[in-house]
């Protein structure tokens, strides 16, 4: 079995070192990175430029899982940062150790006596001369989970190691009323309304929570609301302008208005592997083992809801199933911290169950965008308003001054749970590429922040976008028709940015768009946005055949994402990141109730398309990209849709029903 | 509790747990063999798939009882010692994964599915996999992956 136990209690030299990268005794370097490994092959990436920049090779770097014990603070792994921001911090520390290196006289790294000492103004390597940054180094993890090894947090197995489970009703409650504890073969520990079992064999333990909970009754909190989309419209807490740039006197010059409404429901996680964490509490210690994104935040939460001083909570990173933003790692953590509290010692171990997962991940948030626009008598845009209704979309531990954990509000010194909100600008939250990338004189962009949450949602892969770009990238089409117009040209006509003008032209170009020939049911469409408007530019186009029902038949997309640390890399994450995004866009809509993968369909392997990915290769400085495809992906597909019916469908997901009705409209 | 002998990656052991206990647990918890992993507990995502007397069945709610006298392979038990499994090599050619969670079960149901077909079709070994569930997107290189091994296999 792996070990992360004896190195999250005591990297006894790690402290007098830089804190990013330790030269071991057996020859490898070791880096402390304050990102995590959520499968999307940042380990490989980091340590490539790891290698390059020291010139070190490639098999000897390892990369530490990061802990709260020895890693620094980098925050959150989330919103494509960490290439750019980890990345240029490791490149940067790399670079002076080698000059270090360079003036010691015919030493090695490992001999160097003060690399603390290292210079910080040291230059880095031209990209030009890069021999491992750019290539396609092979995953360092996957042989070993090929192979079936202990990979996860899900596998971590401890000396005396007890199962726990969490015993929670299929739905918000305000509080447990009551229940029979009688017969339960587990140990029952209960906290206000927080219930939870413990047991020495797993199987136990789950039985053992299946029983309470049938024996169980909680006073229900008010669920969500039937039409949540016109609750939103209803519950506004701020009307938050996002950006304005007014010239009325151009709309007076406009022909024709055209107006829409498109919606976006509700998308679980839905990780293949439900949330677990390890915790460990001995005398006024804590040690848990989380897959959480952002340990330090999850740290400082765990501490104020057990009362903790932080210094004596010890949080490290193992890697949990495929993380796609702000998913049930955290609150699964503060489960198992508060069953170890009553565990004399033990470590404990618990995983949610599917329904658990189903009923208490946060959710990717539920979404409103009305669009308006005026057209000049060239059928050019002369205005344009943008009002965005929704949640906020970061509700993570450690963001706000009150807790966000499930637990929390649950036991006996219940905390009052912080609503979710939004990053700020540019990057934004639900008002993430609300703001077109379009040339438009007279424009407006709203965000009406719904604070009350029936539907507990947060940060789910890339946020905000995928609802706006979906929005903004049909009705762009719709616009091009209303304009008489081809809605490639119709986008150019109104895009200066050379890098957006050449994603969109290479997806184009590649996917022989030019050379369609109509068939019966069959379109294809197009969809193009820079994601968070500063990030990596995407273009995509989707082909689809609606004879029968709605199928996706081949995805083609290009990506800009600057420098390429490792372009098969990227081009995995892409190709996830549209497969997902055809999921979301063709099926997906979390309902209350949803306990299993028969309420929650996603896309399964005779339904996936082909996608072909292109990237485009220049020396900007490299950013994230797989965020950058979702709302890209969605329009295209919605925009085949109408090409291939002459329907126009403005509600996620694209269901038969959903068309039907268009149909009829 | 019961005392049972079961023979996994042809070693028999003995194990004692109920006999209703699903197989995976037991795998899992008694047996040290973590590469055949949670997903739902109901058969419906792949992720726990082990080979039993050759065929790729969930262990999830297979109780302990019903593979007495069977021959459980789980993903550890493929490819010979050190040496991974053609399947295992191709997948690491073609990278095709990302978390990986459900990769154990996918390679389970793609080795039976190259035990009777020596060169699959493309929509026969998306057919062969249309029970198991990957949220990552790794779909189209597993895909590729077994058509890469399956081709191997054959030459």
């Amino acid at each position: 079995m792996n070990k992360p136990a004896d190195r999250s209690l005591a990297p006894a030299d790690t402290g007098r070192l830089p804190q990013r990268v330790h030269f071991e005794r057996d020859g490898t370097v070791s880096i402390a990175t304050g990102k995590v490994e959520l499968g999307q092959g940042i380990f490989t990436a980091l340590a490539q430029i790891a290698a390059e920049e020291l010139g070190v090779p490639l098999e000897k770097i390892r990369v530490l899982p990061p802990s709260t014990a020895y890693s620094p603070d980098e925050g959150v792994t989330a919103g494509s940062l960490s290439i750019q921001d980890a990345g240029k911090a490791l490149r940067r520390t790399c670079a002076a150790l080698r000059a270090l290196l360079e003036r010691s006289g015919g030493r090695s790294y490992w001999e160097l006596d003060s690399p603390r000492e290292a210079p910080g103004d040291a230059p880095e390597k031209s990209p030009s001369s890069y021999s491992v940054v750019g290539t396609n180094a092979p995953r360092l993890d996957l042989p070993a989970k090929f192979a079936g090894r202990p990979s996860y947090v899900q596998d971590l197995g401890l000396s005396g190691l007890l199962h726990g489970r969490v015993v929670r009703p299929p739905h918000p409650y305000r509080r447990l009323i009551d229940v029979d504890t009688s017969s339960t073969k587990a140990k029952v520990v209960r906290d206000g309304s927080f219930l939870a079992v413990l047991a020495e064999r797993e199987e136990d333990a789950i039985a053992a929570a299946k029983r309470l909970r049938a024996r169980a009754t909680w006073e229900p909190a008010p669920g969500m609301p039937r039409d949540f989309h016109a609750w939103l419209k209803e519950h506004v807490a701020e009307h938050l302008v996002v950006k304005q740039n007014a010239a009325p006197e151009r709309t007076r010059t406009a022909v024709s208005r055209v107006q829409a409404s498109y919606r976006k429901a509700f998308i679980a996680h839905g990780s293949i592997g439900p949330s677990c964490a390890v915790a460990r509490a001995q005398g006024d210690r804590l040690e848990v083992w989380t897959h959480s994104q952002g340990i330090f935040n999850l740290r400082r939460e765990l501490a104020t809801v057990l009362s903790m001083r932080e210094a004596n909570v010890v949080v490290t990173h193992m890697e949990g199933a495929g993380c796609y933003g702000h998913n049930g790692a955290d609150d699964v953590a503060l489960d198992a911290a508060l069953l170890a509290r009553a565990a004399d010692g033990r470590p404990v171990k618990l995983q949610w169950m599917r329904d658990d997962e189903f009923a208490w991940e946060p959710l990717g948030a539920a979404m409103v965008v009305d669009l308006e626009a005026h057209l000049d008598v060239a059928g050019n845009i002369v205005s344009w308003r943008h009002d965005l209704y929704s949640n906020g979309h970061a509700h993570r531990p450690g963001r706000a001054d009150k807790p966000t954990l499930v637990a929390a509000g649950h036991i006996s010194s219940a905390f009052e749970l912080a609503p979710a909100i939004n990053p700020p600008l540019p990057a934004g939250g639900a008002d993430r590429n609300a703001i077109p990338l379009y040339d438009v004189p007279d424009l407006l962009v709203m965000n009406h922040y719904v604070r009350d949450m029936p539907v507990r949602s947060s940060s789910l892969r890339s946020l905000g976008a995928y609802g706006n770009v979906f929005a903004i990238e049909s009705f762009i089409d719709e616009l091009a028709l209303a304009a008489g117009a081809d809605p490639v040209e119709f986008r150019l006509r109104h895009l200066k940015d050379a890098r957006a003008r050449a994603v969109i032209e290479k997806a184009v170009e590649a996917s022989g768009w030019g050379q369609w020939r109509s068939a019966e049911g069959r379109g294809h469409g197009i969809g193009f946005a820079r994601y968070k408007n500063l990030g990596a530019y995407s273009a995509v186009v989707a082909e689809v055949d609606a004879a029968r029902e709605l199928r996706v038949t081949r995805l083609v997309v290009a990506v800009d994402a600057g420098l390429l640390i490792n372009p098969d890399g990227a081009a995995n994450q892409i190709e996830g990141g549209c497969i997902q995004a055809a999921s979301w866009t063709l099926k997906e809509e979390w309902r209350p109730g949803a306990l299993g993968w028969e309420d929650y369909p996603i896309l399964r392997f005779s339904e996936v398309p082909p996608v072909d990915v292109h990237l485009l290769k220049n020396a900007h400085p490299p950013v994230g990209a797989g965020e950058c495809t979702m709302g890209p992906t969605a329009a295209a597909i919605a925009n085949a849709l109408h090409h291939a019916l002459g329907v126009r469908v403005r509600e996620l997901p694209l269901t038969a029903e959903r068309i039907v009705r268009a149909i009829h409209a | 509790m019961a005392e049972m002998k079961i023979e996994v990656n042809g070693e028999m052991s003995d194990v004692a747990a109920d006999p209703e206990t699903p197989l995976l647990y037991v795998l899992r918890n008694d047996l040290g063999l973590v590469g055949s992993r949670f997903g739902c507990g109901g058969g419906q995502c792949g992720a726990c798939f082990v080979l039993v007397d050759g065929r790729a069945m969930a262990s999830c709610d297979l109780p302990l009882w019903s593979v007495a006298g069977r021959k459980i392979t789980t993903v550890e038990g493929l490819g010979a010692r050190s040496v991974l499994h053609p399947l295992q090599r191709a997948l690491i050619a073609e990278q095709a994964a990302q978390c990986g969670y459900c990769m154990s079960g996918i390679v389970i149901s793609a080795v039976a599915l190259l035990a009777n077909s020596r060169e699959p079709t493309e929509a026969e070994i998306r057919d062969a996999l249309d029970k198991h569930l990957c949220r990552c997107g790794s779909h189209n290189r597993v895909v590729r992956a077994i058509l890469r091994a399956a081709h191997e296999q054959a030459r």
